[in-house]
């Protein structure tokens, strides 16, 4: 055995080794330079595994070579491999954007700490991904949450203490919630390897304690990806979070649990239950519809910029379970290419505030007059994140609507009814965004305000551009994600 | 000296680059200057070396890269666009002369903003021209919006900047809410978008669905201004008057019936459309708009004003050609595209003329004008007859064509609403221009003026002249649009 092939274990086992020894690195720098080189070197792997899944095979790896169901295995599809490299990418271009912002709003004593937990996180969203094992799901979910409970409270305002309890409350309610169901699956089954699980499940009779799992994983895994009206933690989370960890855990984190519920509702439950489909249509599709105007509306009457993006995510997080919903091979698409995409767009733009918050020391709009003269660059990227999440041509939120809209149209007439959901969405979002634009491009600064340094430093900027650039090379040539994301839909609804 | 596939690709870049050197040397107006006219005129000379070549039927393509399986960003050229660019960045040039002539008479601000927005807008307008498919085509009506949006909003008041969104919040709205679901409706049903002769659609959806989808796409078009999606035009003349009369008269509001034309030819294809009896619709909504506009246009006061109402009128002429879906019309709508940008620029340009040179801008402060600036006022004559469509002015000819469809067709209502508003036409043009020349001057300006400064006058006489001289030499643009009828 070579070592390309033991890839898939090296993509948990790399971070997961390296956490300890962050803790331990008592020096200046050397817990960011080791968790930053530990989180590149996953993203390396995580893209090569992408370029051998993207030909349309499936990696199976089982530990400590104990063959399924009796071992744990990984199982590595286009889905999983894409997801990963969204987890490890945006994990990774935190890390390198956020060295001096970090020094700036997390103290030198707690760094250690802090980023052992930053690596843990990226260990439990990658294990989550790419284990083939429901409850491994389990462990590699509270890995992440604990993890991620410590990235938020990190923050420098007191606030972020009492939004990381929320955030906690509602995180283990859900967790818990996704634990019973599994507990439901076994108790039916006897297994645990999603496989094996989907394959078991047609023998069995008793569909009732089935049906109670699918409700208790579907809305425990709802809850987590803050799908609305679930939403309440996420908000301040963000908002309160430091401003690096932001960017992370809005690329990817509730994407992470979008991802498993795509993998249990379907690989699992799609081919077992009747008409699951329609359930979880009856389920999904109020509350996608509802995240939409709810989560738009909320951020245009918003005054803070992080919280603005957190509603907008609350959104775009719509748009996704409406894909879900749709249960065909052009609304998965849809949904798998939306969370790469507004993964990346969000990562910017929250990169773009990081900047903002270091040189004007506040994210309200209203402080932000004349940020376009005195930090163009910055606010150009914000600018182009905002086209994105509109969806407007040539980035990557239009590829990702067009295929929304596509499975839209073909569910009939109610289709065409969210064809209007999904435009009149991308006009609130409109309205949001130019909201941001016009106080710091068109308004002038107040007479007393103090004098911006300037533009954000450079090791904060290049970062920032090359996710502005790689977002709008995926609006142009989108072949890495749409051709993932169709193999990984197709594999979802048993069509390969 | 170039490729054809390579012309294609300069047509982009030249106006990019373009912007790119204006903004350099933003701190030296003559330098920046003569980049803007530099840029028209390498433009216009690329653009018309690609016209002996689509003449002789050749269709010269250039594929950029593909965004989606089966969807590319490519370009393709055709009579229609042909036409369409060499117009536009062929008016360019003398446009440009003229907003030299404005900008400074006017000490407006913000001058290298301004040039930068105008060569970012003939980019789209090119990229417009060109495109091979319906996705290329929206990418850079976007572009095209967005680029504009500074140039309405030019003056940056308040109410200017209201009005600057309503610009663009219509033109946004239509666009994403209609026409984008429109296109992805129809990449669902042909599984292309290429602009195909004969049309992708024919077969692939029945009645009353295609209505919808026509409608779909004949409003989702804002630019083409059919009423009540008319509204951002008038809004958008608190531009520059140079804006008014190149994007506001034809880069922006002719790529919108260029849309609507391409669509019916290229995307449902005219026989298959002229099978479906819901093309009536869209018949009907263009009279429509032809006559409530004019009647509208009849009150006004507002020089600028009155002439966005004309162009939304003259706009629906051709919708109307386009959607009558006989040869003749579809010709007609063309050439209409055409005469009527020649004479609505000149018609602006003089309205400007007049602003600059006197500050005024309500008609009924303008008696006796004609005899302060006799040029400026003969070249507005000269506009407003091809406005009505009298000979010898080229809106005399593409009104024939346009009538002669009707006629193939029995038309009765196109026939009635063209005579009608023949009459609508002259009846809010010509008592304003006898007053001008023929009654005394009732208002006196605040300073003792002539003709505005030279550049605009050399401007406006041009546009006037090639009015005249497309009612001479049209005869090979009518055969080279007769080429979008061959399948």
């Amino acid at each position: 055995m070579t070592l390309y092939d033991q890839l898939p274990a090296l993509l948990i086992a790399v971070p997961l080794f390296t956490a300890p020894i962050a803790y331990l690195l008592r020096a200046h720098g050397l817990p960011w330079a080791a968790a930053t080189a530990a989180v590149v070197m996953t993203f390396i792997i995580s893209c090569s595994i992408a370029a051998t899944v993207i030909g349309g095979e499936t990696i199976v790896y089982e530990m400590g070579g104990w063959p399924a169901p009796y071992g744990i295995v990984l199982h590595i599809d286009a889905l999983s491999a894409l997801l990963a490299m969204l987890v490890t990418g945006s994990s990774a271009a935190a890390l390198i954007f956020g060295a001096k912002s970090l020094a700036d709003e997390v103290g030198e004593e707690i760094a250690p700490s802090f980023f052992a937990a930053w690596i843990l996180c990226t260990a439990g969203l990658t294990g989550m991904v790419v284990t083939g094992d429901a409850f491994n799901i389990f462990v590699f979910m509270e890995i992440s949450s604990l993890s991620t409970y410590i990235l938020v409270s990190a923050g420098p305002d007191r606030r972020a203490l009492v939004a990381t309890y929320r955030y906690i409350v509602m995180g283990t309610i859900g967790a818990t919630f996704y634990l019973i169901g599994v507990g439901f699956l076994y108790m039916s089954t006897g297994t645990l390897n999603t496989m094996d699980l989907a394959a078991r499940l047609g023998d069995v009779t008793e569909l009732r304690p089935v049906l109670v799992a699918a409700g208790f994983i579907t809305v425990g895994l709802a809850l987590k990806a803050a799908i609305f009206p679930l939403h309440s933690w996420m908000p301040n989370a963000y908002t309160f979070a430091p401003n690096v960890v932001t960017v992370f855990i809005a690329a990817a984190s509730a994407k992470v649990s979008l991802y498993v519920m795509m993998r249990i509702d379907y690989a699992i439950f799609y081919k077992n239950i009747p008409n699951h489909e329609l359930q979880l249509a009856l389920l999904l599709a109020p509350m996608a519809i509802l995240a939409l105007f709810a989560g738009s509306m909320l951020a245009i009457y918003e005054r803070n910029l992080k919280r603005l993006l957190a509603y907008s995510s609350v959104a775009q997080v719509g748009y996704i379970a409406l894909g879900i919903a749709m249960s065909s091979v052009a609304g998965l698409t849809g949904a798998i290419v939306h969370m790469f995409n507004h993964g990346v767009i969000k990562g910017g733009m929250f990169m773009a505030v990081a900047c903002l918050a270091l040189r004007y020391r506040s994210v309200n709009i209203a402080n932000l007059a004349g940020a376009g003269r005195a930090m163009p660059w910055t606010m150009a990227a914000f600018v182009i994140g905002g086209l994105g999440l509109i969806g407007v041509p040539l980035t990557p939120g239009f590829i990702s609507k067009w295929y929304l809209v596509l499975g839209a149209l073909e569910q009939g007439g109610f289709g065409a009814f969210l064809v209007m959901v999904i435009l009149a969405s991308s006009l609130l979002a409109v309205i949001y965004v130019w909201k941001v634009i016009e106080v710091a491009y068109f308004k002038e600064p107040r007479a007393n305000a103090a004098p911006i340094e300037g533009e954000a430093p450079l090791v904060m900027l290049i970062p920032t551009w090359i996710v502005v650039l790689t977002g709008i090379w995926l609006g142009i040539n989108s072949y890495v994600p749409v051709t993932l994301a169709t193999l990984g839909a197709e594999t979802l609804l048993g069509a390969r | 000296m170039f490729t054809e596939s390579q012309t294609i690709l300069l047509s982009l870049l030249i106006p990019f680059i373009g912007a790119f050197g204006i903004a350099l040397a933003g701190r030296w107006p003559n330098v920046r200057e003569t980049v803007t006219l530099t840029t028209a005129v390498l433009l216009a000379a690329n653009v018309w070396s690609l016209l002996p070549v689509v003449y002789a039927g050749g269709r010269p393509e250039l594929h950029f890269v593909d965004m989606l399986p089966g969807l590319s960003i490519a370009f393709r050229v055709e009579p229609l666009g042909m036409l369409f660019a060499a117009l536009a960045s062929g008016l360019w040039i003398v446009n440009s002369v003229y907003s030299i002539g404005y900008m400074r008479g006017n000490d407006e601000k913000h001058q290298t903003r301004f040039y930068v927005c105008f060569a970012i807008a003939l980019m789209a307008a090119m990229g417009i021209a060109f495109s091979g498919n319906m996705l290329t085509l929206f990418i850079f009506y976007e572009v095209l919006t967005v680029s504009t949006y500074p140039l309405v909003a030019h003056k940056g008041d308040e109410a200017t900047v209201r009005s600057a969104r309503v610009y663009m919040g219509i033109l946004l709205g239509t666009s994403i809410g209609l026409l984008l679901p429109a296109m992805i409706w129809t990449y669902s049903l042909a599984g292309t978008l290429d602009f195909t002769p004969g049309g992708i659609l024919d077969g692939k959806i029945a009645e009353p669905l295609v209505g919808l989808l026509l409608l779909m796409y004949a409003y989702g078009v804002g630019k083409a201004a059919l009423m009540p999606v008319q509204r951002w035009l008038p809004a958008a003349m608190v531009a520059p008057t140079p804006v008014s009369a190149l994007l506001h008269a034809v880069a922006v509001v002719k790529a919108g019936v260029f849309t609507i034309t391409k669509v019916f030819v290229y995307i449902f294809g005219i026989d298959f459309l002229f099978s479906q009896p819901s093309h009536r619709l869209v018949i009907w909504i263009a009279c429509f708009t032809i006559v409530v506009s004019s009647f509208i246009a009849l009150r006004q006061t507002n020089l600028k004003r009155l002439l966005a109402y004309s162009t939304i009128g003259q706009l629906s002429y051709v919708v109307l050609a386009a959607s009558i879906l006989k040869p003749l019309s579809e010709v007609g709508a063309s050439m209409h595209m055409m005469a009527h940008a020649f004479g609505k620029i000149t018609l602006f340009f003089a309205a400007g003329a007049i602003y600059v040179a006197s500050k005024k801008t309500d008609i009924t402060e303008m008696r006796g004008i004609g005899r302060r600036m006799p040029w400026t006022m003969a070249a507005f004559s000269v506009g407003a007859l091809s406005m009505i469509g009298m000979p010898p002015t080229g809106g005399f000819i593409s009104k024939w064509y346009i009538l002669g469809g009707a006629i193939q067709d029995d038309n009765y209502l196109a026939l009635a609403t063209l005579v009608a508003s023949t009459l609508l036409n002259a009846a809010y043009f010509l008592p304003f221009i006898f007053a001008a020349f023929l009654y005394e001057e009732n208002v006196k300006p605040k300073k003792d003026h002539g003709e505005a400064p030279w550049p605009m006058v050399v401007a406006l006489t041009t546009t006037a002249l090639l009015t005249f001289c497309f009612f001479l030499f049209h005869q090979p643009i009518a055969d080279l649009e007769a080429q979008i009828l061959l399948k």
